[in-house]
């Protein structure tokens, strides 16, 4: 068991190397690497004296190494537009951004799970082919429109929910959550549940396909045989089974939330990550760009790290034998 | 005594006609009216589309057609120009009716061009992997892994913030955001073919390993990548307009339906609904439309799923 | 009259495919008495498995018990309820699969999957339940019962497996246990063994026993009575040693005769010609006269019924193959 734990994580570390080389060369082979680290608008003379300073017109496996200390430091530059060291703004914006990823989660759990094993359970009924073609139109919507189509239904002509920022924060253990105040949940709500559509329809195919999968194996009818109730053969036979790929899949597309945030923060004004490296790449502000990259990177082999053990744990066929059912 | 042998009726095996394997798969596919309806409404958004310039009043981006008087005119109204605007008109006085076929026509330029040059070269490298084997197989499909696993929005929209706006450009992020699935899903089937008796066979016949690969195993990879195509083509669609509306996209020279609707989204609030709407409705119908018709290929191109 | 642990009149379960009706099981009729072992012999397709899962009421859709009649001691199952039925199933009749790997679900522990089976039917308390259980697997020959129960089911050789399935379906000591090819997939040395155990639970518990097989030589060392079926009727019945060593059904005595041992070494080996038919398209007549090398004109055109013949043994044929009496049919039919 610890010996498949320190594999992944060489592995890990393995891949965050590869990505550090990448984002280095691609900033510095694409684009003139001067304007990575300089505002746009400085002269001709200014930028000069900047090159000097920072040593770009050393050759460039000095600036590489130059780079990656700079990484273990924590240092990637500082932001044009807000001035602050660029780790730092990404990093106080995170919090809202996962926030809004696992509520968005959350959701696709509580929603979809029970809606795709009734699908499954019964597929023939018109209710089954009707959650199936509305899965179809959920994961066919852009979520940016949808986002737009929930500010104009729910906060202009219903009035119900507000149609931008974050509601009122407590603070945690040193984190600020939202989700302890009900200003906190009408706030988070709208683009929770935007962010969350493509995965509602994901898990509700996932838990048909499933299910449905499940039904047909011998173990239900063995578990009928023995004259268990349906009911109790969903709960503790089928479920099970279906959650192995459940989680590992929602595991993998965490990642994807936290990509997506970028438009629904967009949409929404949430002061997350994603509404940063947006205003970033509109303003030409690298240094923030290149550090939301990094923090991305690192997050997602984090997730994919956690994937892999919690597939460890829900299947105990891997558990013992230590490699992949 | 009970009498317990009901009489047999023999059954008449039904007459087996030969049906060639394209006319068996337009008729399944036939079968489910949602395809089928899909599929309708994508041919009339494609044929609206090449038909633009000769169905519409007017030409959104000939200036000269574009009258600032004629902003913000609701739906159904008649505008200074003399035609009746039957989408309303946009902030700077375009018709939208216009204005959506030609975004249209972009869109689905983009997205049907991207996902074609990203099949092309996907197919080459799950086909090179393919045959290849080893250490080259290895190391293709640990960069696809790598691809694969990185989020589709993130990578076009860092790609798009280094290269900049414009068309090209767009297409070059989609493409380099849909290779790697066209790889890995060719590759998959290439090896289950690869094994196969008739690629024995071609082989003991003397053929180039070219010639096998491209006359034989290739044809047979089509179908996966058919079903990909429709989706992947759906999704970069997709994608592009939220590349447009988050203002990363094509430029306003070149407005696909997602600039559009990034133009009407400041008139939302202010009841002017239709700027946004009608260009967003029109995205809507072909990416779900382009979903069915995919879907419903996978469904009958799936053996395992025949009810 | 004996009353039999098991009466089954006249089954029917058809299944409505969209290529037509299949009628898998037409008109089986049997009995069991109370500790018996009946041995139920037919190829695949021959409806041996349906019957099974007809008597347990587990038969899938499109297919459904359409006709006859199912008593379990005395109590009539066909057209029960789904909630009464499942009262039954576990309880008084249990089941044992082919392929033990299937049948238990690889995410679950062997003593949750056992002690289900006794809290479904009974309100006792989750330790007696396992108490219960290790008890079953010690007297299957499963040893260190107890760490044995924590473990999951990949962790099991085949043999053991299929041991935990036959500890399962004891638990609540049913009357009838139904054994649908349980060995088949094991390894013939296993195979004996386990044959012989499962004789000796039956026999000290008072179980009944179907043992669903194609294989007759399983069925030689271990029933008592033997049905044979084929293309979804019993063609034959009777006391094991008397119907293999005198065949009444030309089927029978191709079955006999197709068997490795019965071949003469170095004489190509003796068997049925043709296949089995399609359960969707029956010939008219006898369903096995196409591949009968006693078939007249009469097998051709009217099917065979039932009929009654001295100690009782029953054959579905116009032209049984022994001499034996004719009898006139027990009066409770």
């Amino acid at each position: 068991m610890l010996s498949f734990f320190i594999r992944r994580f060489a592995q890990a570390a393995l891949v965050i190397a590869v990505m550090v080389v990448l984002v280095f060369f691609g900033v510095n082979v694409v684009g003139d690497p001067i304007w990575m680290l300089i505002s746009p608008e400085m002269d001709q003379e200014a930028i000069e004296k900047t090159a000097a300073a920072l040593g770009l017109d050393k050759p460039i496996i000095e600036q590489f190494f130059h780079f990656v200390k700079g990484l273990f430091q924590g240092d990637l530059g500082r932001s044009f537009v807000h001035g602050e060291p660029a780790i730092q703004l990404i990093l106080s914006r995170m919090g809202a951004t996962m926030e809004l990823a696992v509520v968005a989660l959350l959701m696709a759990i509580v929603f979809g799970l029970p809606l795709g094993m009734y699908a499954g359970l019964y597929p023939d009924r018109r209710s089954s082919r009707m959650i199936m073609s509305g899965s179809i139109l959920g994961f066919s919507l852009p979520t940016f429109w949808v986002g737009l189509m929930l500010i104009m239904l729910f906060a202009v002509m219903l009035g119900w929910l507000p149609a931008s920022g974050r509601g009122e924060t407590v603070s945690i253990f040193g984190f600020e959550t939202s989700l302890l105040t009900l200003n906190g949940w009408q706030h988070i709500a709208l683009p929770a549940f935007n962010l969350a559509l493509l995965k509602i329809s994901l898990m509700i195919r996932l838990a048909r396909a499933g299910t449905r999968e499940a039904m047909l194996m011998d173990y239900v009818k063995f578990a009928r045989a023995k004259g268990l109730k349906e009911s109790t053969i969903i709960r503790v036979h089928v479920l099970k089974n279906i959650m192995i790929p459940i989680v590992t899949v929602l595991g993998l597309e965490f990642g994807s939330l936290v990509a997506f945030s970028v438009v629904t923060e967009t949409i929404f004004s949430w002061p997350g990550m994603g509404k940063l490296l947006l205003e970033a790449i509109q303003r030409l502000d690298r240094p923030v760009i290149v550090a939301y990259v990094m923090v991305v990177v690192v997050l997602f082999v984090v997730i994919n790290l956690i994937v892999d053990l919690l597939y460890s744990v829900l299947d105990p066929r891997v558990r013992i034998t230590g490699a992949k059912a | 005594m009970s009498q317990s042998n009901p009489t047999v009726e023999p059954v008449e095996p039904a007459l087996f006609k030969q049906e060639t394997p394209w006319r068996q798969f337009v008729r399944t596919f036939l079968e489910d009216r949602v395809a089928v309806t899909g599929l309708m409404m994508l041919l009339l958004i494609i044929i609206t589309a090449i038909l633009a310039p000769w169905i519409t009043p007017q030409n959104p981006y000939d200036l000269g057609t574009v009258d600032l008087m004629d902003s913000r005119i609701p739906p159904g109204e008649q505008t200074m120009e003399g035609y009746t605007a039957w989408l309303g008109t946009d902030g700077v006085g375009r018709d939208l009716y216009s204005a959506i076929l030609y975004g249209l026509r972009i869109s689905l330029m983009v997205g049907v061009v991207s996902g074609l040059i990203a099949a092309s070269f996907g197919m080459c490298v799950g086909l090179i992997a393919a045959y290849a084997g080893g250490k080259v197989e290895a190391v293709i499909m640990r960069i696809v892994d790598l691809q694969l696993s990185l989020p589709t929005i993130l990578v076009a929209l860092i790609l798009v913030a280094a290269l900049g706006k414009g068309v090209d450009k767009i297409i070059f992020a989609l493409v380099v955001v849909q290779w790697a699935y066209y790889a890995r899903t060719v590759r998959g089937t290439a090896l289950v073919e690869r094994n196969k008796e008739y690629v024995e066979a071609a082989q003991s016949l003397g053929l180039s390993k070219t010639r096998v690969i491209f006359r034989h195993i290739l044809p047979n990879c089509l179908a996966p990548v058919i079903v990909v195509l429709t989706v992947q083509t759906a999704h970069a669609i997709s994608l592009e307009a939220t590349l447009s509306f988050l203002g990363v996209g094509l430029p306003q020279t070149e407005p696909s339906l997602g600039v559009l609707i990034a133009n009407g989204f400041q008139y939302m609030m202010s009841g002017r609904y239709w700027i946004s709407v009608f260009p967003g409705l029109a995205l809507l119908f072909t990416i779900v439309s382009i979903n069915l018709v995919g879907d419903r290929i996978r469904d009958v191109l799936n053996p395992r799923l025949e009810k | 009259m004996v009353s039999h642990v098991l009466e089954i009149r006249d089954l029917a379960t058809h299944f409505m495919t969209r290529a037509g009706v299949v009628k898998a099981v037409d008109g089986v009729s049997l009995t069991v008495g109370r500790g018996e072992v009946l041995g139920l012999v037919g190829e695949s397709g021959s409806g041996k498995s349906v019957t099974g899962y007809s008597i347990m009421g587990l038969v899938d859709p499109p297919g459904r018990v359409v006709g006859g009649s199912i008593k379990l001691e005395g109590e009539e199952l066909v057209g029960m309820d789904d909630d009464s039925l499942r009262h039954v199933r576990g309880k008084k009749i249990a089941m044992i699969f082919q392929d033990p790997m299937m049948t238990l679900n690889p995410v679950l522990r062997i003593d949750t999957q056992m002690t289900e089976a006794i809290l479904a039917h009974e309100n006792v308390s989750k330790k007696a339940a396992l108490a219960r259980a290790k008890q079953a697997l010690e007297r299957v020959g499963i040893p260190a019962a107890a760490e044995r129960l924590k473990a999951y089911p990949h962790q099991f050789s085949g043999g053991m497996r299929q041991r935990v399935a036959i500890a399962t379906a004891l638990l609540n000591q049913p009357a009838v246990i139904i054994a649908d090819e349980p060995t088949t997939a094991l390894d013939v040395t296993i195979q004996s063994q386990i044959l012989a155990e499962i004789q000796q639970l039956c026999r000290e518990m008072g179980t009944a026993l179907i043992w669903i097989t194609h294989d007759l030589t399983v069925v030689a060392g271990l029933a008592q009575r033997i049905a044979v079926m084929y293309a979804g009727r019993v063609v034959e019945t009777g006391l094991v040693n008397e119907v293999l060593d005198d065949p009444l059904h030309p089927y029978t005595r191709g079955l006999l005769g197709s068997l490795p041992s019965a071949a003469i070494p170095g004489q190509p080996l003796d068997q049925i010609p043709g296949s089995t038919p399609s359960l969707g398209r029956l010939p008219p007549g006898c369903a096995f006269s196409p591949r009968c090398r006693d078939a007249t004109e009469l097998c051709h055109q009217e099917a065979p019924v039932n009929r009654y013949f001295s100690n009782g043994r029953q054959a579905r044929c116009h032209h049984p193959l022994s001499t034996i009496a004719l009898v006139a049919p027990p009066s409770n039919i």
